[in-house]
Protein backbone atom coordinates (compact mmCIF):
# COMPACT_ATOMS: atom_id res chain seq x y z
CA UNK A 1 0.00 0.00 0.00
CA UNK A 2 1.52 3.45 -1.13
CA UNK A 3 1.70 6.08 0.92
CA UNK A 4 -0.47 8.90 -0.98
CA UNK A 5 0.22 12.61 -0.81
CA UNK A 6 -2.47 15.44 -2.60
CA UNK A 7 -0.62 18.69 -3.47
CA UNK A 8 -2.11 19.63 -6.13
CA UNK A 9 -3.71 23.32 -6.63
CA UNK A 10 -0.45 24.23 -3.90
CA UNK A 11 2.13 25.99 -5.05
CA UNK A 12 5.56 25.67 -3.86
CA UNK A 13 6.96 24.96 -0.61
CA UNK A 14 3.94 23.54 0.34
CA UNK A 15 4.45 19.97 -2.27
CA UNK A 16 7.91 20.07 -1.22
CA UNK A 17 7.02 20.49 2.54
CA UNK A 18 4.22 17.80 2.16
CA UNK A 19 6.54 15.42 0.56
CA UNK A 20 9.16 15.72 3.07
CA UNK A 21 7.17 14.92 5.57
CA UNK A 22 6.49 11.55 4.01
CA UNK A 23 9.89 10.88 3.47
CA UNK A 24 10.64 11.15 6.96
CA UNK A 25 8.12 8.64 8.03
CA UNK A 26 9.93 6.62 5.82
CA UNK A 27 7.28 4.68 4.57
CA UNK A 28 7.29 3.66 0.35
CA UNK A 29 6.06 4.45 -2.50
CA UNK A 30 5.01 7.31 -1.84
CA UNK A 31 2.57 8.86 -4.43
CA UNK A 32 2.89 12.74 -5.08
CA UNK A 33 0.29 14.35 -6.71
CA UNK A 34 0.58 17.81 -8.18
CA UNK A 35 -0.40 20.25 -11.00
CA UNK A 36 2.48 22.09 -12.47
CA UNK A 37 5.89 21.43 -13.92
CA UNK A 38 7.31 23.64 -11.15
CA UNK A 39 5.98 21.09 -8.50
CA UNK A 40 6.85 18.54 -10.05
CA UNK A 41 10.90 19.15 -10.83
CA UNK A 42 10.60 20.42 -6.62
CA UNK A 43 9.09 17.43 -5.62
CA UNK A 44 11.56 15.56 -7.74
CA UNK A 45 14.80 17.68 -6.87
CA UNK A 46 13.81 17.10 -3.10
CA UNK A 47 13.07 13.14 -3.19
CA UNK A 48 16.22 12.42 -5.76
CA UNK A 49 18.53 14.41 -2.99
CA UNK A 50 16.99 12.13 -0.54
CA UNK A 51 18.09 9.91 -2.21
CA UNK A 52 15.32 8.31 -3.82
CA UNK A 53 14.44 7.05 -7.05
CA UNK A 54 11.34 9.16 -8.97
CA UNK A 55 9.04 8.12 -12.04
CA UNK A 56 6.96 10.79 -12.97
CA UNK A 57 3.35 9.80 -14.54
CA UNK A 58 0.97 12.53 -16.65
CA UNK A 59 -2.11 12.06 -15.78
CA UNK A 60 -4.52 14.32 -18.29
CA UNK A 61 -3.78 17.65 -16.47
CA UNK A 62 -1.96 16.53 -13.45
CA UNK A 63 1.24 14.62 -12.37
CA UNK A 64 1.95 11.84 -10.13
CA UNK A 65 5.31 11.46 -8.93
CA UNK A 66 6.17 7.68 -7.30
CA UNK A 67 9.04 8.33 -5.25
CA UNK A 68 10.41 4.62 -4.31
CA UNK A 69 13.94 3.89 -2.15
CA UNK A 70 16.55 1.61 -3.83
CA UNK B 1 15.94 21.77 -23.31
CA UNK B 2 13.51 21.52 -20.06
CA UNK B 3 16.25 19.75 -18.86
CA UNK B 4 18.75 22.23 -19.07
CA UNK B 5 16.74 24.85 -18.03
CA UNK B 6 15.83 23.20 -14.62
CA UNK B 7 19.09 22.32 -14.38
CA UNK B 8 21.87 24.16 -11.95
CA UNK B 9 23.44 25.57 -14.97
CA UNK B 10 20.34 26.79 -16.27
CA UNK B 11 19.49 29.05 -13.09
CA UNK B 12 22.68 30.32 -13.27
CA UNK B 13 22.73 31.42 -17.07
CA UNK B 14 19.65 32.98 -16.25
CA UNK B 15 21.16 35.09 -13.32
CA UNK B 16 23.84 35.96 -15.41
CA UNK B 17 21.89 36.81 -18.07
CA UNK B 18 19.75 39.39 -15.89
CA UNK B 19 23.31 40.42 -14.11
CA UNK B 20 24.66 41.42 -17.59
CA UNK B 21 21.37 42.98 -19.37
CA UNK B 22 20.30 45.05 -16.09
CA UNK B 23 22.89 46.82 -15.64
CA UNK B 24 23.49 47.28 -18.96
CA UNK B 25 19.70 49.46 -19.06
CA UNK B 26 21.04 51.71 -16.91
CA UNK B 27 23.77 52.53 -19.22
CA UNK B 28 20.93 52.67 -21.89
CA UNK B 29 19.47 55.16 -19.82
CA UNK B 30 17.41 53.75 -16.65
CA UNK B 31 18.19 55.59 -13.65
CA UNK B 32 21.41 54.47 -11.70
CA UNK B 33 21.41 50.85 -9.86
CA UNK B 34 18.04 50.68 -11.40
CA UNK B 35 18.23 49.10 -14.10
CA UNK B 36 15.48 46.52 -13.04
CA UNK B 37 13.25 46.87 -9.96
CA UNK B 38 10.06 45.33 -10.14
CA UNK B 39 8.48 47.56 -6.86
CA UNK B 40 9.99 50.62 -8.46
CA UNK B 41 8.60 49.80 -11.93
CA UNK B 42 4.94 49.10 -11.02
CA UNK B 43 5.67 51.83 -9.00
CA UNK B 44 6.20 54.47 -12.15
CA UNK B 45 3.07 52.21 -14.08
CA UNK B 46 0.83 53.48 -11.48
CA UNK B 47 2.06 56.56 -11.44
CA UNK B 48 1.91 56.74 -14.98
CA UNK B 49 -1.84 55.70 -14.80
CA UNK B 50 -2.44 58.63 -12.49
CA UNK B 51 -3.16 56.44 -9.55
CA UNK B 52 -0.70 58.75 -7.54
CA UNK B 53 0.35 61.87 -8.38
CA UNK B 54 4.39 62.25 -7.56
CA UNK B 55 5.47 63.76 -10.67
CA UNK B 56 9.21 62.29 -10.76
CA UNK B 57 8.21 58.58 -10.89
CA UNK B 58 5.67 58.24 -13.70
CA UNK B 59 6.46 56.16 -16.39
CA UNK B 60 4.64 52.83 -18.29
CA UNK B 61 8.18 50.33 -17.87
CA UNK B 62 8.05 48.04 -20.95
CA UNK B 63 10.32 45.67 -18.89
CA UNK B 64 7.25 44.81 -16.70
CA UNK B 65 5.01 44.45 -19.39
CA UNK B 66 7.75 42.31 -21.20
CA UNK B 67 8.28 39.58 -18.03
CA UNK B 68 4.59 38.48 -18.39
CA UNK B 69 4.37 38.47 -22.03
CA UNK B 70 7.71 36.77 -22.31
CA UNK B 71 6.54 34.13 -19.52
CA UNK B 72 3.43 33.92 -21.58
CA UNK B 73 5.49 33.05 -24.64
CA UNK B 74 7.62 30.40 -22.97
CA UNK B 75 4.31 29.06 -20.76
CA UNK B 76 2.62 28.47 -24.21
CA UNK B 77 5.75 26.92 -26.22
CA UNK B 78 6.76 24.60 -23.74
CA UNK B 79 2.49 23.82 -22.41
CA UNK B 80 2.89 24.74 -19.10
CA UNK B 81 0.30 27.87 -19.82
CA UNK B 82 -2.25 26.65 -16.70
CA UNK B 83 -5.04 28.91 -15.47
CA UNK B 84 -5.73 28.98 -12.25
CA UNK B 85 -6.96 30.78 -9.29
CA UNK B 86 -9.13 30.55 -5.81
CA UNK B 87 -5.84 30.47 -3.46
CA UNK B 88 -7.33 33.22 -1.02
CA UNK B 89 -6.95 35.96 -3.75
CA UNK B 90 -8.09 38.91 -1.50
CA UNK B 91 -5.08 37.78 1.24
CA UNK B 92 -2.79 37.85 -1.80
CA UNK B 93 -3.93 41.44 -2.60
CA UNK B 94 -3.07 42.72 0.73
CA UNK B 95 0.39 41.01 0.95
CA UNK B 96 0.81 42.61 -2.07
CA UNK B 97 -0.58 46.27 -1.13
CA UNK B 98 1.82 45.83 2.44
CA UNK B 99 4.99 44.14 0.24
CA UNK B 100 5.17 47.18 -1.92
CA UNK B 101 4.83 49.29 1.15
CA UNK B 102 8.03 47.83 2.64
CA UNK B 103 10.09 47.70 -0.74
CA UNK B 104 8.92 51.42 -1.04
CA UNK B 105 10.66 52.50 2.36
CA UNK B 106 13.61 50.90 1.17
CA UNK B 107 12.98 52.19 -2.31
CA UNK B 108 13.77 48.61 -4.16
CA UNK B 109 12.70 44.89 -4.70
CA UNK B 110 15.01 42.47 -3.76
CA UNK B 111 16.08 42.72 -7.65
CA UNK B 112 16.70 46.31 -6.79
CA UNK B 113 18.72 45.30 -3.48
CA UNK B 114 20.92 42.83 -5.22
CA UNK B 115 21.71 45.82 -8.06
CA UNK B 116 22.71 48.57 -5.74
CA UNK B 117 24.56 45.93 -3.64
CA UNK B 118 26.58 45.32 -7.12
CA UNK B 119 26.36 49.15 -7.95
CA UNK B 120 28.37 49.68 -4.58
CA UNK B 121 25.35 50.42 -2.84
CA UNK B 122 25.89 49.15 0.52
CA UNK B 123 22.43 50.61 1.98
CA UNK B 124 21.57 47.09 0.42
CA UNK B 125 23.28 44.84 2.92
CA UNK B 126 20.70 46.31 5.50
CA UNK B 127 18.33 45.59 2.95
CA UNK B 128 19.23 42.12 2.05
CA UNK B 129 19.67 41.29 6.39
CA UNK B 130 15.92 42.76 6.61
CA UNK B 131 14.86 41.00 3.39
CA UNK B 132 16.55 37.49 5.58
CA UNK B 133 14.64 38.21 8.62
CA UNK B 134 11.58 38.91 7.19
CA UNK B 135 11.48 35.33 4.62
CA UNK B 136 12.71 33.56 8.15
CA UNK B 137 9.53 34.82 9.86
CA UNK B 138 7.79 33.55 7.12
CA UNK B 139 9.53 30.20 7.16
CA UNK B 140 8.55 29.57 10.49
CA UNK B 141 5.06 29.85 9.72
CA UNK B 142 5.44 27.67 6.62
CA UNK B 143 6.44 25.16 9.29
CA UNK B 144 3.58 25.70 11.13
CA UNK B 145 1.24 24.75 8.57
CA UNK B 146 1.09 28.33 7.25
CA UNK B 147 -0.95 28.46 3.48
CA UNK B 148 -3.22 30.36 1.63
CA UNK B 149 -5.33 27.06 0.74
CA UNK B 150 -5.35 25.34 -2.94
CA UNK B 151 -5.81 27.45 -6.64
CA UNK B 152 -7.68 25.57 -8.92
CA UNK B 153 -7.93 25.32 -12.56
CA UNK B 154 -10.04 28.08 -14.41
CA UNK B 155 -11.37 28.94 -17.44
CA UNK B 156 -8.87 30.26 -19.69
CA UNK B 157 -10.09 33.81 -19.49
CA UNK B 158 -8.52 33.54 -15.81
CA UNK B 159 -4.97 33.32 -16.92
CA UNK B 160 -5.31 35.75 -20.47
CA UNK B 161 -6.35 38.96 -17.87
CA UNK B 162 -3.05 40.15 -16.99
CA UNK B 163 -1.48 39.13 -20.36
CA UNK B 164 -4.09 41.24 -21.84
CA UNK B 165 -3.89 44.19 -19.01
CA UNK B 166 0.17 44.37 -20.66
CA UNK B 167 -1.10 44.41 -23.89
CA UNK B 168 -3.02 47.44 -23.62
CA UNK B 169 -0.28 49.11 -21.23
CA UNK B 170 2.19 48.38 -24.03
CA UNK B 171 -0.06 50.17 -26.70
CA UNK B 172 -0.24 52.98 -24.29
CA UNK B 173 3.34 53.74 -24.24
CA UNK B 174 3.56 53.18 -27.84
CA UNK B 175 0.99 55.76 -28.71
CA UNK B 176 1.29 57.79 -25.60
CA UNK B 177 -2.40 59.30 -26.00
CA UNK B 178 -3.02 63.11 -24.72
CA UNK B 179 -6.79 63.35 -24.50
CA UNK B 180 -5.94 66.31 -22.51
CA UNK B 181 -3.19 67.77 -23.97
CA UNK B 182 0.15 69.24 -22.65
CA UNK B 183 1.20 71.67 -19.67
CA UNK B 184 3.09 74.31 -19.90
CA UNK B 185 6.46 72.72 -18.34
CA UNK B 186 5.63 70.09 -21.51
CA UNK B 187 4.38 67.20 -19.04
CA UNK B 188 1.31 65.75 -20.45
CA UNK B 189 -2.47 66.46 -18.94
CA UNK B 190 -3.76 63.17 -19.10
CA UNK B 191 -4.52 59.95 -19.38
CA UNK B 192 -1.23 58.87 -18.80
CA UNK B 193 1.47 60.80 -17.34
CA UNK B 194 5.31 60.39 -17.88
CA UNK B 195 7.63 62.21 -15.60
CA UNK B 196 9.82 65.10 -16.99
CA UNK B 197 12.31 65.12 -14.40
CA UNK B 198 13.48 62.52 -11.97
CA UNK B 199 13.94 58.29 -12.13
CA UNK B 200 10.29 58.53 -14.15
CA UNK B 201 11.86 60.29 -16.99
CA UNK B 202 15.15 58.00 -16.98
CA UNK B 203 14.82 55.30 -19.36
CA UNK B 204 16.53 53.14 -22.09
CA UNK B 205 14.08 53.19 -25.25
CA UNK B 206 11.18 51.18 -25.47
CA UNK B 207 12.34 48.61 -27.40
CA UNK B 208 15.30 47.73 -25.67
CA UNK B 209 13.52 47.92 -22.24
CA UNK B 210 10.82 45.65 -23.97
CA UNK B 211 13.49 42.96 -25.60
CA UNK B 212 15.16 42.92 -22.35
CA UNK B 213 11.93 42.14 -20.46
CA UNK B 214 10.82 39.32 -22.75
CA UNK B 215 13.85 37.60 -22.64
CA UNK B 216 14.07 37.73 -18.81
CA UNK B 217 10.59 36.83 -18.71
CA UNK B 218 10.91 33.83 -20.66
CA UNK B 219 14.16 32.67 -19.35
CA UNK B 220 12.60 33.39 -15.91
CA UNK B 221 9.78 31.30 -16.39
CA UNK B 222 11.45 27.87 -17.69
CA UNK B 223 14.61 28.12 -14.67
CA UNK B 224 11.69 29.48 -11.59
CA UNK B 225 14.00 32.20 -11.15
CA UNK B 226 12.91 34.00 -7.40
CA UNK B 227 14.83 36.11 -5.07
CA UNK B 228 12.79 35.35 -1.95
CA UNK B 229 12.36 31.18 -2.93
CA UNK B 230 16.43 31.66 -2.97
CA UNK B 231 16.45 32.22 0.43
CA UNK B 232 13.62 30.55 1.23
CA UNK B 233 14.69 27.13 0.07
CA UNK B 234 17.66 27.52 1.72
CA UNK B 235 16.34 27.96 5.10
CA UNK B 236 14.00 25.75 4.69
CA UNK B 237 15.82 22.64 3.42
CA UNK B 238 19.63 23.94 2.37
CA UNK B 239 18.44 23.64 -1.43
CA UNK B 240 21.31 25.98 -3.17
CA UNK B 241 19.55 25.56 -6.16
CA UNK B 242 17.90 29.20 -6.59
CA UNK B 243 20.65 31.20 -4.92
CA UNK B 244 22.95 29.91 -6.97
CA UNK B 245 21.03 31.99 -10.08
CA UNK B 246 20.83 34.76 -7.63
CA UNK B 247 24.33 34.58 -6.66
CA UNK B 248 25.55 34.75 -10.33
CA UNK B 249 23.73 37.82 -11.00
CA UNK B 250 25.21 39.58 -7.66
CA UNK B 251 28.43 38.87 -9.51
CA UNK B 252 27.89 39.29 -13.02
CA UNK B 253 26.22 42.93 -12.33
CA UNK B 254 29.04 43.08 -10.06
CA UNK B 255 31.90 42.84 -12.69
CA UNK B 256 29.40 44.91 -15.50
CA UNK B 257 29.03 47.64 -13.10
CA UNK B 258 33.14 47.67 -13.21
CA UNK B 259 33.30 47.42 -16.91
CA UNK B 260 30.92 50.50 -17.03
CA UNK B 261 32.33 52.34 -14.68
CA UNK B 262 29.27 52.46 -13.04
CA UNK B 263 30.59 51.01 -9.35
CA UNK B 264 30.44 53.57 -6.70
CA UNK B 265 30.82 52.23 -3.15
CA UNK B 266 29.53 54.00 -0.27
CA UNK B 267 26.33 54.54 2.06
CA UNK B 268 25.66 58.07 1.76
CA UNK B 269 23.74 60.01 -1.55
CA UNK B 270 23.72 56.87 -3.53
CA UNK B 271 21.30 56.87 -6.32
CA UNK B 272 17.97 57.05 -5.44
CA UNK B 273 18.59 55.44 -2.32
CA UNK B 274 18.28 56.14 1.59
CA UNK B 275 20.91 55.50 4.02
CA UNK B 276 18.73 55.19 6.86
CA UNK B 277 19.65 51.43 8.21
CA UNK B 278 16.58 50.59 10.36
CA UNK B 279 14.09 51.45 7.90
CA UNK B 280 15.69 50.06 4.99
CA UNK B 281 15.85 47.00 6.98
CA UNK B 282 12.53 47.28 8.44
CA UNK B 283 10.96 47.72 5.20
CA UNK B 284 12.61 44.81 3.28
CA UNK B 285 11.75 42.90 6.42
CA UNK B 286 7.79 43.56 5.15
CA UNK B 287 8.01 43.06 2.40
CA UNK B 288 10.53 39.68 3.01
CA UNK B 289 7.61 38.73 4.99
CA UNK B 290 4.80 39.71 2.43
CA UNK B 291 6.81 37.74 -0.40
CA UNK B 292 7.35 34.34 2.08
CA UNK B 293 3.89 34.60 2.57
CA UNK B 294 2.25 34.70 -1.10
CA UNK B 295 5.11 32.30 -2.03
CA UNK B 296 7.33 34.34 -4.41
CA UNK B 297 9.16 37.91 -4.90
CA UNK B 298 7.39 40.71 -7.31
CA UNK B 299 9.27 39.23 -10.13
CA UNK B 300 8.32 35.43 -9.79
CA UNK B 301 4.63 37.01 -9.15
CA UNK B 302 4.94 38.60 -12.71
CA UNK B 303 5.91 35.92 -14.12
CA UNK B 304 3.34 33.53 -12.81
CA UNK B 305 1.14 35.80 -14.28
CA UNK B 306 2.26 35.48 -17.22
CA UNK B 307 1.95 31.52 -17.25
CA UNK B 308 -1.94 31.56 -16.04
CA UNK B 309 -1.61 32.15 -11.63
CA UNK B 310 -4.83 34.24 -11.45
CA UNK B 311 -4.02 34.78 -7.89
CA UNK B 312 0.06 36.05 -8.52
CA UNK B 313 -2.34 38.24 -11.12
CA UNK B 314 -4.25 39.71 -7.54
CA UNK B 315 -0.92 39.93 -5.65
CA UNK B 316 0.51 42.06 -8.72
CA UNK B 317 -2.37 44.38 -8.85
CA UNK B 318 -2.05 44.60 -5.08
CA UNK B 319 1.67 46.01 -5.62
CA UNK B 320 0.61 48.67 -7.96
CA UNK B 321 -2.32 49.96 -5.89
CA UNK B 322 -0.10 49.55 -3.00
CA UNK B 323 2.34 52.00 -5.03
CA UNK B 324 -0.54 54.18 -4.93
CA UNK B 325 -1.24 54.38 -1.38
CA UNK B 326 2.55 54.32 -0.86
CA UNK B 327 3.26 57.85 -2.94
CA UNK B 328 -0.67 59.44 -1.75
CA UNK B 329 -0.16 58.48 1.41
CA UNK B 330 3.57 59.35 1.74
CA UNK B 331 4.91 56.49 3.27
CA UNK B 332 7.88 55.78 0.48
CA UNK B 333 10.71 56.58 1.62
CA UNK B 334 12.53 59.80 0.57
CA UNK B 335 16.27 59.56 -1.04
CA UNK B 336 19.54 60.99 0.75
CA UNK B 337 19.80 64.61 -0.74
CA UNK B 338 22.71 66.84 -0.55
CA UNK B 339 21.44 70.82 0.69
CA UNK B 340 24.53 73.10 0.25
CA UNK B 341 27.42 70.61 0.91
CA UNK B 342 25.68 68.95 3.62
CA UNK B 343 24.34 65.48 3.69
CA UNK B 344 20.33 65.15 4.52
CA UNK B 345 19.58 61.60 5.59
CA UNK B 346 16.25 60.35 4.04
CA UNK B 347 14.08 57.93 4.90
CA UNK B 348 10.17 57.48 5.50
CA UNK B 349 8.10 60.02 7.14
CA UNK B 350 6.17 59.26 9.94
CA UNK B 351 3.54 57.95 8.12
CA UNK B 352 5.61 55.43 6.49
CA UNK B 353 7.20 53.96 9.51
CA UNK B 354 3.34 53.37 11.09
CA UNK B 355 2.61 51.88 7.46
CA UNK B 356 5.54 49.41 8.17
CA UNK B 357 4.19 48.60 11.70
CA UNK B 358 1.02 48.38 10.61
CA UNK B 359 2.01 45.86 7.74
CA UNK B 360 3.76 43.76 10.12
CA UNK B 361 0.61 43.33 12.13
CA UNK B 362 -1.43 42.51 9.56
CA UNK B 363 1.11 39.81 7.83
CA UNK B 364 1.69 38.29 11.61
CA UNK B 365 -2.33 37.85 11.93
CA UNK B 366 -2.39 36.25 8.02
CA UNK B 367 0.36 34.02 9.25
CA UNK B 368 -1.58 33.08 12.48
CA UNK B 369 -5.22 32.86 11.05
CA UNK B 370 -4.26 30.83 7.81
CA UNK B 371 -2.50 27.89 9.67
CA UNK B 372 -4.20 24.09 9.83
Amino acid sequence: MSVQVDARGFSCPQPVILTRKALEKGQFPIEVLVETVTSRENVRRVAEKAGCRVSVEEVGNEFKLIITKE
Amino acid sequence: MTRFFSSRWGIITAGAVIGVLAPLLQRFGNPPNMGICVACFERDIAGALGLHRAAVVQYIRPEIIGFVLGALIAALIFKEFKPRTGSAPIVRFVLGVFAMIGALVFLGCPWRALLRLAGGDWNAILALLGLITGIAIGIWFLKNGYNLGRSHQAKPVVGWIMPGIMVLLLLLVIFQPAFYGFNEDGSRAGPIFFSVKGPGSLHAPLLISLAVGLIIGFLAQRTRFCTMGSIRDVILMGDTHLISGVGALLVVAFIVNLLLSQFHPGFAAQPVSHSNHLWNFLGMMLAGLAFALAGGCPGRQLFLAGEGDGDAAIFVTGMIVGAAFAHNFNLAGSPDAVVEGVLKVGGPSPYGMAAVAIGLVVCLLIGFSARE
